[in-house]
């Protein structure tokens, strides 16, 4: 759920129009739930990042749930505004239960969680870049 | 990848934003003539939960409306079903609840322990969702503001218990507890203001 | 009398047509995508999810659009869209001390473990106009380096091994919102962070500033400011359990503090805390300053009367929405008002003319009296 949560909205889109699964508009498939709801989730933070919690901020989230045909029920709650990011993460959740999961599995979350492991990996290597090396002077002491 | 049982999933408004306008309506129309029955349709709970209280449920209640159940309707399918769909926090102490759910029976039995709201906000008191098998049989007599001369609402057997729930309000005002009550798919409302008696 | 009138609509609507031409400038120029707002100007569209309170960065550039680039305008539209979002609940607290950093500095500890890590920062920068930015071209890419495996500890967890450092009490208890219940004081320290998280970053700064200048001074260290990707979890009711369901660019600051001592606390180093969403640091550092100085009652110290001391004062004025909103109003109709006040001085002017007349003629009738 988290891969699902964090995708770019567009890049889910895509990865699904070229996997084999069946597309969420087709009808039959799944019925609601719940339909996709844009909302807030409010963000906490700790006073001194250790004590006690407070609110930080809101975040925008999508959530829905859906049950196959076959009856399985997927949930999503996934970051952002996007209702067709929330319908194939909950369809993704559900398929997984299938015998479509290696599908979703190599078409969809592993191209994604490679994707975002070199989003990660390409900010914390510029990042080492910039780590200072620290070099001692040499002072001018008396012999 | 779930923790519930079909029947907990099921019953939602199928077209939310129609329906909870039209039960959020049916609940102020209650709520400004006290006594008069207002239809509240769409939503399919589990049993003992009427569809009237499950409309309202599903238009009032959200995470940040802390519910409290009445034993009858913990640990079971209703739990469920207002947790999947309302997303409500459930184990709400009397004190602390926004609603409270149950018989006219269990209500009373924590009345006094339920939220009459401060003076500075009165609002903040608890609503309580009396759960009825139907608008039926012993009536009582309604006087107070929204209604014109007097109304009458059929309370049968639960009579004395709603008139027990609805007393202390007298006193209180403007502190007090609001009253929905529920049957079937239809909502009556007793505001704090609302005076009743036995006929 | 009052006199409603009405009117101008006609004039408000041509308004309107022509803000939407203003805003879009001379047509012979590209417009402006929201992709490019968003990956261009990341420091405003940062500073607007900050004080607009919403983590939304495609919403925060289109407001940025809409507004001109009024960023109090577009810091207004973000908060007015988050009154229409349903709340689905609350996060797990955020872990920063788990946080990807893209930036770590320590101005108290130079061989932290984690180590002194820049990531893109202005503080070395000449601040000289760089006129090659004016002709388009694509940036040299940023040189890499071995990822970091090691994890950032913060840098306060070595003071406080040491017991040098106050330590921040915990607390279990559901934090009050002042989105949900009107501020009311004393504040408790969760409301005061959360009002500063979105309090306006001029008025802060200006307010920490004034604490370095001697009005409330507090003695601080940047102990650590750190910007980073922080994963965010929440309980999901319908699993009964926690899971992540995004993840969050965030600025934190915490500085160490002198401290004597007071009548209640031993000689130690206390904390100022500043945490935002998005990049912001000079509004995360400020919020550290200002949240030290409101912590004096707490901690046993005088009440110098400085304004960055007085929560009431600080929690009242701080948020720009509030404020903007209440001073902008007044170049709005306010003729009846203005009426009433015309006639009152005119009422005052005739009675101090007529008071004024009665003297000269009293003492003119006294001055005959003795002749």
């Amino acid at each position: 759920m988290s891969t699902l949560a964090r995708a770019p909205a567009e890049r889910l889109a895509a990865l699904w129009e070229a996997s084999a699964l069946p597309s969420p508009e087709e009808p039959g498939g799944y019925e609601w739930l719940r339909r996709p709801e844009s909302g807030a989730v409010m963000l906490r933070g700790r006073a001194g990042a250790v004590g006690a919690p407070f609110n930080l901020g809101e975040m925008t989230v999508t959530r829905g749930a859906l049950r196959l045909a076959s009856g399985e029920v997927g949930h999503a709650w996934v970051q952002g505004r996007d209702k067709r990011k929330a319908t194939l993460a909950a369809l993704a959740d559900a398929l997984m239960q299938t015998g479509a999961a290696r599908e979703v599995e190599t078409a969809i979350l592993s191209p994604l969680r490679e994707e975002a492991g070199a989003r990660a990996e390409a900010r914390a290597a510029r990042a080492a870049a910039t780590k200072v090396e620290f070099f001692t002077m040499v002072r001018g002491e008396d012999g | 990848m779930t923790a519930f049982a079909a029947e907990a999933l099921d019953g939602a408004f199928a077209d939310a934003p129609a329906e909870a306008s039209r039960a959020f309506r049916a609940a102020l129309d209650a709520m400004s003539r006290p006594g008069t029955l207002q239809h509240a349709g769409g939503a399919r709970p589990p049993a003992p939960l009427p569809p009237a209280a499950g409309a309202l449920a599903l238009t009032l209640v959200d995470a940040e409306t802390p519910v409290w159940l009445a034993p009858e309707l913990r640990a079971g399918p209703v739990e469920a079903w207002l947790r999947f769909h309302c997303n409500a926090p459930l184990n709400a102490a009397p004190e602390a609840a926004a609603f409270a759910f149950g018989s006219p029976a269990s209500l009373l039995a924590e009345l006094d322990r339920f939220a009459i709201g401060t003076p500075e906000y009165p609002d903040r008191s608890t609503t309580l969702v009396v759960l009825l098998d139907a608008f039926e049989g012993a009536e009582a007599e309604l006087t107070g503001p929204g209604i014109r001369g007097t109304a009458r609402l059929a309370l049968g057997s639960s009579r004395a218990e709603i008139l027990a729930l609805a007393a202390p309000n007298r006193a209180l005002f403007p502190q007090g507890r609001d009253l929905f009550l529920a049957a079937e798919g239809r909502l009556a409302a007793l505001p704090r203001s609302t005076r009743l008696r036995e006929v | 009398m009052y006199v409603a009138v009405k009117g101008g609509e006609r004039a408000i609507d041509n308004a309107h047509a022509w803000l939407a031409e203003a805003r879009r400038g001379d047509v012979s120029v590209p417009e402006l995508s929201l992709a490019q707002i968003r990956e261009q100007m990341t420091l405003a569209v940062n500073r607007v999810m900050a004080e607009g309170s919403l983590h939304d960065p495609d919403l925060a550039a289109l407001a940025i659009k809409q507004a001109r680039g009024d960023l109090i305008e577009a810091i207004f539209l973000v908060r007015a869209y988050r009154t229409t979002l349903p709340r689905f609940g609350h996060s797990v607290p955020l872990e920063t001390s788990e946080m990807a950093v893209s930036r770590r500095v320590s101005a108290t500890f130079k061989d932290a473990p984690g180590g002194q890590v820049l990531g893109p920062t202005f503080d070395y920068t000449h601040r000289l106009i760089d006129f090659a930015l004016a002709a388009e071209g694509e940036a040299p890419e940023a040189p890499t380096a071995p990822p970091l495996a090691e994890r950032t500890p913060h840098i306060a967890e070595f003071l406080d091994a040491e017991g040098l450092l106050q330590s921040e009490p915990e607390g279990g208890e559901t934090p009050s919102d002042l989105t949900r219940q009107p501020l009311a004081f004393p504040a408790d320290r969760a409301l005061r962070l959360q009002a500063l998280a979105r309090a306006d970053e001029g008025f802060t700064l200006s307010l920490a500033y004034s604490t370095q200048r001697g009005y409330g001074r507090n003695h601080p260290f940047v102990g650590e400011l750190r910007v980073g990707m922080v994963a965010v979890e929440a309980e999901i009711p319908e699993l009964g359990f926690a899971v992540e369901i995004g993840e969050v660019e965030l600025t934190e600051c915490e500085t160490v503090n002198q401290f004597a001592g007071s009548r209640t606390e031993p000689p130690q180093f206390t904390r100022g805390y500043g945490l935002t969403l998005g990049h912001c640091e000079r509004k995360a550092i400020s919020m550290a300053l200002v949240d030290r100085a409101m912590r004096w009652k707490e901690l046993g110290e005088d009440d110098v009367g400085a304004p960055a001391q007085d929560e009431e004062f600080v929690l009242s004025h701080c948020d720009n929405i509030q404020a903007t909103g209440f001073l902008e109003h007044i170049k709005l109709p306010h003729y009846v008002d203005f009426q009433a006040e015309l006639e009152l001085i005119r009422q005052l002017r005739r009675e101090a003319e007529a008071a004024q007349a009665q003297a000269r003629a009293e003492a003119q009738a006294a001055k005959e009296a003795a002749q």
